[in-house]
């Protein structure tokens, strides 16, 4: 497989690893069984809280390796990787981070030993599907001004 | 949550010192978890602690607004109790606790024995981990409640609790200032432990009104040990100390679980007795995975590093 080809499957599934976030994420609301979705012969699972709770926990760990096995080899070239970064691309670092971060607390929280406040805990509930918005609104404002992660 | 020593005493002594572990304060004050013990070989069923919770509670139950806004997809069906704000023979929106009936003959004996039902107060609560919204939570002290202000009433903490406890009621809550007939339904209400009475220092109306001290509140821990030198002294049964990976009210019965499960009327808010495992558990083992990732995905890059470079400097060795 040519070097390009490989980076073209490599994009693909990674958006399909978000997209599969994004739904396992959705499915966490109570609007799959409402809106008939579950009623969809095959579909039944969507509206099954646990079992899209965990499917979430195992995409997020496939997320997080390959996220950071990303940045592990960026982070390889040192300062001359860093200032190819665009500041469009600086500020979708910033969210991804912010959703990384949230979604770990998230994890953190679900333990039985680890205790966050109420005040805490709504403001993890809130922040890391906001997060998720505004991703994919700077995703769709990045096509459109053809903006990337790197300038030129 | 900060807690006076003297206000929790003073709790303490109006609840007659028996129902009230003398480490409660204390535990309260450091944030330890409280439990409550039902001794239910005591329990007469005379109602006193569902009446002493619908009178002291009333102020938090719904006061919904009519006509309640026409829902979408006409499927979602209204959940509407403010009519029977009466019923007592069930867990309702209007009544957070409630007495379960078994009559029973074990090893030759009958037995009346009489439960009350309420939320459990799970020490990993489901309820408040998949709410998508933060308004279930759990509290240091193990109280787990609903926040009425956020709930949208979607009902998944009904869902995913084992006991199915929180009940909605529609027309009432944040939703009908968003999209009130595309998305929530109203606001779950359940047992809160009195939360408000013991951040005062006081202990749950339940408790505080029953005439023959069927329960008993203190740091979990200590409650545990009584509930399992009461089970041995008098060759009683526990429930709620595994349940669901460990609750926050431990019962203990002069007649097993099981027997209780099989004669109690079982159904829509009135939950059953029946083993249960930990819901969370799956969670709770993928957690590790979902931890080190990161640290995993950081190293494998090291090591296709390392492992490149070394394979560049043997081809430099080869030439």
């Amino acid at each position: 497989m040519s070097k390009q080809s490989k980076a073209i499957w490599s994009k693909n599934l990674f958006n399909l690893l978000v997209f599969a976030l994004l739904f396992t994420g959705l499915a966490q609301m109570p609007i799959f069984k409402r809106y008939y979705l579950a009623d969809i012969p095959g579909f039944a699972w969507t509206s099954d809280f646990y079992l899209n709770h965990i499917l979430h926990y195992i995409l997020a760990t496939i997320l997080l390796f390959w996220i950071f096995f990303r940045l592990g080899k960026f982070l390889r070239q040192g300062q001359r990787g860093i200032k190819t970064i665009s500041p469009f691309g600086w500020a979708k670092i910033f969210i991804w981070a912010g959703i990384i971060i949230t979604g770990i607390l998230r994890v953190l929280k679900n333990q039985p030993n680890i205790f966050f406040s109420p005040e805490t805990t709504m403001f993890i509930d809130w922040t890391h599907p906001g997060l998720v918005i505004i991703l994919g609104l700077a995703a769709l404002l990045g096509k459109f001004l053809r903006q990337g992660y790197f300038k030129g | 949550m900060s807690i006076s020593r003297r206000k929790f005493l003073h709790g303490l002594a109006a609840a007659g010192l028996t129902t009230v572990l003398p480490s409660t304060a204390r535990a309260a004050s450091q944030g330890e978890e409280l439990a409550t013990l039902l001794d239910l070989s005591k329990c007469i069923g005379c109602g006193a602690c569902v009446e002493a919770c619908k009178e002291t509670n009333a102020h938090k139950f719904p006061r919904p607004k009519k006509p309640f806004p026409r829902m979408y997809p006409s499927r979602v069906k209204v959940f509407d109790w403010s009519d029977k704000q009466d019923v007592d023979d069930r867990l309702t929106p209007y009544n957070w606790l409630y007495i379960q009936t078994a009559n029973v003959t074990w090893q030759g004996k009958e037995y009346e024995i009489n439960i009350p039902r309420r939320c459990l107060h799970c020490q990993n609560p489901p309820c408040a981990n998949l709410c998508p919204w933060g308004a279930a939570s759990k509290q240091a002290n193990g109280i787990v409640r609903i926040n009425d202000k956020i709930c949208l009433g979607g009902a998944k903490c009904k869902n995913v609790c084992p006991w199915h406890i929180p009940e909605r009621q529609t027309g009432v809550g944040l939703y009908l200032k968003l999209l009130p007939s595309f998305a929530g339904n109203g606001v779950m209400y359940k047992c809160d432990r009195c939360f408000d009475r013991v951040a005062k220092g006081l202990i749950p109306a339940c408790i505080e009104a029953c005439p023959e001290n069927v329960q008993t509140i203190g740091p979990r821990d200590e409650i545990v040990a009584r509930a399992h030198e009461l089970a041995k002294k008098t060759g009683g049964y526990i429930y709620g100390e595994k349940e669901n990976g460990g609750t926050n009210t431990i019962y203990v019965s002069p007649v097993p679980f099981d027997i209780l499960d099989q004669a109690i009327e079982k159904g829509p808010g009135r939950p059953h007795l029946s083993p249960v495992p930990n819901s969370m558990a799956r969670e709770e083992n993928l957690a590790m995975a979902v931890l080190a990732a990161p640290v995993a995905g950081l190293a494998a890059a090291l090591l296709t590093g390392v492992s490149k470079v070394s394979q560049e400097k043997q081809g430099d060795k080869d030439e």
